[in-house]
């Protein structure tokens, strides 16, 4: 069975990552243990996900490629700092774990849900979507080409097909 | 007027000598007034100059310093900019840059929008707030003397530093970058990165 976090986490390394910030979520739980023990990658918990984009052209202006690891509620939370992104012309990859989606079961979750995509897209993003196992890691490797030589803002986003619904009581 | 005390600082002045001997000095300014001040002191390469994104100032100075961990890495800002991603004051402590310092020029207000009272105008302290997030070190400048004790540790101590310095409101002339977004990145990492800034 195909280990889609530890693909993640592999393509991110090959692409020289040094940077990972993230708020966490249950869907990207071992891929950021993967992170937070790797020596060579500076792992950074945010406040709140926008913090991420700032730290994402930081590093781009020092010299660093970073990574922005959300759930879906939190694209909610960067929809201006995107600006900065599309402005300058940072390269920028996040990704996205969903909630609100496929088979969600918390009605708190689908008004975000429904719109992560649209708001991704709208704000200027390529939008990947993996919704199997096997795909994910042809996925994030044409997201750092898009991210790091097309120099264009990318997210993954990791369909709650792929990561499966939480579910309740 | 925080606590009665008067704001007596020229911001920009007070800008002027943060960039006197910049050298190395790598600076990101936060929207508004912060960047007006800091193309007219002294534009430099090494320079970038935030007009949008609310709230990033911060992050971008913790990704640089983080990237260019032998570099002092210099943010200035307002005090609404950086208030309205506080929590970002945490996310920086935790990961303790020592060649971070970030600069809030306090004015109490938001002076691009009409000069309304910001929330250090009600007492919100950065200082205090940056000290409680775990902040090496943080300290409220008033006046002068103030100014010139804390410039060594601002410039070259350990960080991450944060010093809010209130100065007194009142808008000087805009002054527009020299280029847009695009432009002030990709000169900064030539600056900085020279050949390799393609990669």
């Amino acid at each position: 069975m195909t280990d889609w976090p530890k693909d993640i986490y592999d393509v991110l390394k090959e692409a020289g990552i040094a940077q990972v910030s993230y708020v966490p979520d249950a869907g990207q739980a071992r891929l950021i243990e993967m992170c937070d023990t790797d020596n060579e990658i500076r792992a950074i918990p945010l406040a709140t996900e926008l913090e991420g984009i700032g730290i994402a052209a930081g590093a781009w202006l020092g010299g660093q490629r970073a990574a922005l690891l959300m759930q879906s509620s939190g694209v909610g939370n960067c929809i201006n700092a995107f600006t900065l992104l599309k402005n300058c012309r940072f390269p920028f990859l996040c990704v996205v774990s969903m909630r609100g989606e496929f088979g969600e079961g918390n009605p708190w979750q689908m008004p975000m849900g429904q719109a992560t995509g649209k708001l991704l897209e709208i704000m200027g993003l390529v939008v990947y979507w993996a919704r199997r196992p096997e795909d994910v890691r042809p996925t994030m490797e044409a997201a750092i080409q898009i991210a790091f030589s097309a120099m264009n803002p990318v997210a993954v986003v990791l369909s709650q097909q792929l990561i499966g619904a939480k579910t309740y009581g | 007027m925080a606590g009665g005390k008067t704001l007596e600082l020229d911001r920009r002045e007070v800008v002027a000598r943060l960039l006197a001997d910049a050298g190395e000095l790598l600076v990101v300014t936060g929207l508004g007034s912060a960047t007006w001040d800091c193309v007219t002191v002294m534009d430099r390469d090494l320079n970038f100059y935030l007009r949008g994104a609310m709230g990033s100032a911060s992050s971008m100075g913790l990704g640089l310093a983080l990237a260019q961990p032998q570099r002092r890495v210099l943010v200035i800002t307002g005090d609404a900019e950086i208030m309205m991603t506080a929590g970002a004051l945490a996310t920086i402590a935790a990961q303790g840059p020592k060649n971070l310092s970030i600069v809030v020029l306090d004015n109490e207000a938001y002076g691009e929008t009409g000069m309304q009272p910001s929330l250090t105008a009600s007492g919100a302290d950065l200082a205090a707030m940056a000290a409680a997030a775990g902040f090496q070190l943080a300290e409220t400048v008033w006046d002068e003397a103030a100014l010139a004790r804390a410039l060594p540790a601002i410039l070259t101590g350990d960080g991450p530093a944060l010093h809010a310095v209130k100065v007194k409101a009142g808008n000087y002339p805009h002054a527009m970058p020299p280029g847009d977004g695009a432009t002030l990145k990709d000169r900064f990492r030539l600056a900085l990165l020279g050949p390799d800034a393609a990669a």
